[in-house]
């Protein structure tokens, strides 16, 4: 499936945003891939809150959704908390000096209202995902589509036979304005908006993502899909997901996104809550593609009560800096938390992430088990927190990073962070750093392969058992992907 | 930076001269500071005086309790910091009497060594004098006063020529201005010395303060082990902040242990810093027993090809101890090695601390690191945060860490139960296999030594049970 193939740039195609703009470093390696997501149209907004962010702008987003004022009063104090807090610069990286969030457009959108087909779709934005390949998607795999387009969603839809079981699958002002008891009631709960800068900006501007809720007990066949697409320029897309899982339901969530190179920054800070109920199961998978001038900066947390399961599958290949550590907060006994996570870091690229796990019932386990890859300049990091309570007993986690370093400047490091409170758990963390080995190269390439080829395959195998837990379609292009961005970076 | 030259007649004569003495006081006048000294004293006060306490947003002191680092209840003031210079100036090291059966420190267990040095306070009580012969090959080990008076312009480069970089800053300087006990120790190229120096250092005395800096200089090829034992006279409120450095240089072979025993009350905070040269090989371990907050930090520099530096570390936290180890491992050079295992035994309410980071410079191709922290717990009630990071810029290297949380494996308690072995018996054999993994580093090399500090931290371990 096409969220990777690579494009062969059409006639018609529309200009590529990059092409004379410079961009940030010269990528030739990841250039190949992001060159798919690397196109943009001048589509006219019907809403424009403008540059920079104000109180004004904050207004201006939640009276065009025509908002409940709880809502506004919810976003204008998330304002004063965003403006309130620092940069993490004491921990995190420098970079992030470098957003100006007086320069970004912070609402962008041409309707209110997601289309249900394709067809209502204008032309330019259905242009975009069939492009990307979206609805061609859907048609093969996908339980439901919602296609956000910089702002606002531009489509969105549910096959009927997943709707009848009343499973609600729409975006996040539909969902505030059709099912508001259900949103109030788990909206903020799991990220409070202090949680971190950026989710306090989030829930200052919020716009789009997705509103899931699974009821008692059904379990959704075929994975709901999001795909997001930022299209203009100095753009911030601020999307805010909530899925809600009731007892025993079981749902699978994929979000894809891409954008074009611009030769500015553009910024991605999403919130993404998820609850689990007794006994259900949430997995979540992320396929991260942006462009590399993309700061992607996003919290995404769930809760899991009594037997409940959630499960971040999380990769990262695109962005400028991504700074994302997917957590579980363990509430109910015997829940259980996992993450995995596959990063690859290339020339210009810092993949900081990770994961968070709170142990916070008994007899509760969590598993973190994370890959990355360092190629040429890029820099790969996990930070990792792991959380046992006083009082509990039979918690377990169980944390393993490896690393794969490519280039003698390659870097990655690691940063994880355990806590342990009394003597009825057991913590395991192991971390290792290595490169691809020699021999292993030599071996193939006198078996006949190219030292690329080879490398391409090393590289495979070091994911693989990981590469295998995602949808199969995701998999076979995650591999194909892996192929693209070694080719060249040998030596 | 390179070592003395024994050639060097006026550094030569020093050392043989004061030493021949023999047991006359070998000090004819006051030990004279170097200006350099002094200087770097004043410069250092003030840097303290500057430098902010650690807050909340510094990482490198993240989980620590920073309201226990409150400094008044001490009372440094610069009138007190006047008169320890005086009194710094006033004693006279070695000559209060002549001993003439070697002194037992009161609480490690005798074990055969070269030379001791025993602090109360700032006042050198004791000392077994180094014997002639090692004296006569240019060996020095002497107060760190009376050595900076004698051969300052030689010990002025290895002063924080590497200070650690952990977070400590504020209390290395506070060090720094403020010492007049601890140690130096200088082995010479060549010369290799199997039976351990030992420095004692007892702190005299409610809501006394002491600010110990030992100095391990070794030249090329020699070999030496250091034991310094940190211990008070009482139970009530102390502070220290210890410095102890070590320089290895190329081929040496240093051994270093630190055993801490402060007052259950003291607030101890303890930097090292570790540079070791080619084909070097420094073994440092530091058994943690005493105090009420104690942090130490401890930074290892590989500098050159084939150094190697293994970092242990053995605590037992009782009570509501809080043990807050922080360690640096700096790969500068290529294919060199490191290995660090910290294990801490949590009972009561305790809390330990271990955050790691082993770095690799961008050249240090070939690096060999490992870093491993073991917490066993014993109790409900405590508490232990672990922080293992990784930082690597070069690509053909081995590095790994791990770190494990766990209590006394049920199986391996009820296989010596089902032995007839009663349970408290068995808890204890198996926390005291716990322990040896890192004593038996020493096998090899130290084993009566071993064998005394696996006495003294069984003990200890008792103690606390009993408690």
């Amino acid at each position: 499936m096409s969220a990777f193939s690579p494009s062969i740039a059409s006639d018609d195609a529309p200009t590529s945003a990059s092409q004379d703009k410079g961009v940030l470093a010269p990528n030739p390696v990841a250039g190949i891939d992001q060159t798919r997501g690397d196109f943009t149209y001048d589509v006219e907004y019907e809403y424009d809150a403008g540059v920079g962010l104000s109180e004004a702008t904050v207004r201006y987003i939640s009276q065009v959704k025509k908002e409940a004022p709880w809502l506004l009063d919810f976003r204008l104090k998330a304002l004063k908390k965003f403006e309130s807090m620092p940069l993490p610069t004491h921990w995190a990286t420098k970079d992030l000096e470098n957003i100006h969030f007086d320069k970004i457009r912070y609402y962008l959108a041409q309707g209110q209202k997601p289309k249900r087909t394709w067809d209502e779709v204008p032309d330019d934005i259905k242009e975009t995902f069939e492009r990307l390949g979206i609805p061609e998607q859907e048609r093969k795999f996908l339980a439901g589509v919602e296609a956000q387009f910089d702002s606002e969603a531009a489509y969105s839809n549910i096959k009927s036979i997943v709707a009848k079981q009343g499973v609600i699958f729409v975006n996040s002002t539909e969902g505030l304005r059709e099912h508001p008891e259900l949103f109030r009631k788990f909206f903020g709960k799991v990220i409070p908006t202090g949680d971190n800068k950026f989710a306090a900006l989030n829930s200052a501007v919020f716009s789009g993502g997705s509103f899931i809720y699974v009821p008692p007990g059904v379990k959704v066949a075929q994975p709901l899909q999001a795909y997001f697409r930022i299209n203009a320029e100095n753009f911030g897309q601020f999307e805010r997901t909530l899925i809600i899982a009731d007892e025993g339901a079981e749902v699978d969530y994929m979000e894809g996104c891409t954008a074009p190179k611009f030769s500015t920054s553009t910024l991605h800070s999403a919130v993404v809550e998820l609850v689990a109920l007794k006994g259900a199961k949430i997995r979540y998978i992320t396929v991260q593609n942006w462009a590399n001038n993309v700061f992607n900066l996003v919290t995404k947390r769930g809760l899991a009560h009594e037997e409940a399961e959630i499960k971040w599958i999380d990769c990262n290949i695109g962005s400028r800096l991504t700074m994302k550590y997917p957590g579980v907060i363990l509430r109910g006994r015997k829940a259980r938390g996992e993450v995995i996570s596959i990063a690859l870091a290339n020339d210009g690229q810092h993949q900081d992430t990770g994961a968070k796990m709170v142990h916070a019932a008994d007899e509760t386990t969590s598993n973190i088990i994370s890959k990355s890859i360092s190629v040429g300049q890029g820099r790969a990091t996990y930070r990792g927190l792991v959380q046992m309570g006083k009082g509990l007993k039979g918690c377990k986690n169980n944390t393993e990073c490896d690393a794969l370093l490519i280039n003698t400047n390659s870097r990655t490091d690691t940063y994880p962070a355990i806590t342990v409170r009394g003597d009825k758990h057991a913590t395991q963390h192991e971390a290792s750093v290595s490169k691809v080995s020699e021999e292993l190269i030599f071996y193939m390439q006198q078996r006949g392969l190219t030292e690329a080829q080879a490398m391409s395959l090393s590289v495979n195998g070091f994911i693989n058992d990981l590469a295998s837990q995602f949808p199969m379609e995701y998999s076979v292009e995650l591999k194909r992907l892996i192929d693209l961005e070694m080719e060249g970076s040998v030596g | 930076m390179p070592l003395p030259d024994l050639e060097n007649p006026h550094l030569a004569k020093h050392s043989v001269s004061t030493r021949a003495a023999g047991s006359e006081p070998h000090i004819d006048t006051e030990p004279e500071l170097p200006e350099w000294w002094l200087a770097a004293k004043q410069a250092a006060w003030e840097r303290f005086n500057e430098l902010p306490l650690p807050t909340r947003l510094d990482e490198r002191w993240r989980f620590s309790k920073l309201s226990g680092l409150a400094l008044d209840s001490y009372a440094l003031t610069r009138e007190e910091r006047a008169a320890q210079t005086m009194s710094q100036r006033a004693h006279h090291p070695m000559e209060e009497e002549a001993h003439e059966t070697p002194y037992q420190c009161p609480t490690l267990p005798p074990f055969e060594r070269a030379a001791t040095l025993c602090f109360h306070g700032q006042t050198l009580v004791h000392g077994v004098e180094l014997p002639e012969e090692l004296a006569e090959r240019g060996v020095i080990f002497e107060p760190l006063t009376e050595a900076l008076a004698t051969h300052g312009d030689f010990l002025r480069d290895y002063f924080h020529k590497y200070p650690t970089e952990l977070g400590s800053e504020k209390f290395t300087a506070l060090n720094t201005a403020l010492t007049n006990t601890g140690a130096i120790l200088y082995v010479p190229a060549g010369v290799e010395i199997a039976e351990p120096f030992l420095v004692e250092h007892s702190v005299e005395g409610e809501h006394a303060a002491a600010f110990p800096h030992t100095l391990v200089i070794l030249g090329e090829r020699a070999k030496a082990t250091l034991v310094e034992h940190f211990t008070s006279d009482t139970e009530a409120p102390q502070l220290v902040s210890a410095v102890s450095d070590l320089h290895a240089a190329a081929g040496a072979q240093l051994t270093y242990i630190g055993v801490q025993d402060w007052s259950p009350a003291a607030l101890a905070l303890h930097s090292s810093a570790i540079a070791v040269e080619r084909d070097a090989r420094v073994l440092s371990i530091n058994l943690h027993l005493g105090g009420a907050q104690v942090r130490h930090e401890s930074h290892s520099r590989l500098l050159a090809p084939g150094a190697h530096s293994d970092m242990c570390s053995l605590s037992i936290a009782h009570g509501h101890q809080e043990f807050d180890q922080r360690t640096l491992q700096t790969h500068a050079a290529p294919n060199t090695s490191s290995d660090l295992l910290y294990k801490n035994a949590l009972l009561g309410h305790a809390h330990t601390i271990f955050s790691g980071l082993i770095v690799v410079e961008p050249d240090a191709q070939k690096t060999n690191a490992y870093q491993s922290n073991r917490n066993l717990f014993l109790s409900p009630d405590a508490h232990a945060d672990s922080l293992p990071g990784l930082e690597i810029e070069a690509n053909d290297v081995r590095c790994t860490h791990g770190s494990t949380s766990y209590r006394i494996d049920p199986e391996q308690l009820y296989y010596l139960l089902s032995r007839g072995i009663p349970p408290a018996a068995a808890n204890e054999m198996l926390v005291f296999g716990f322990f040896e993994e890192v004593l038996n580093k020493l096998n090899d090399t130290h084993p009566a030594l071993r064998d005394a500090l696996s006495t003294f931290t069984q003990q200890k371990f008792k103690a606390t049970q009993s408690a």
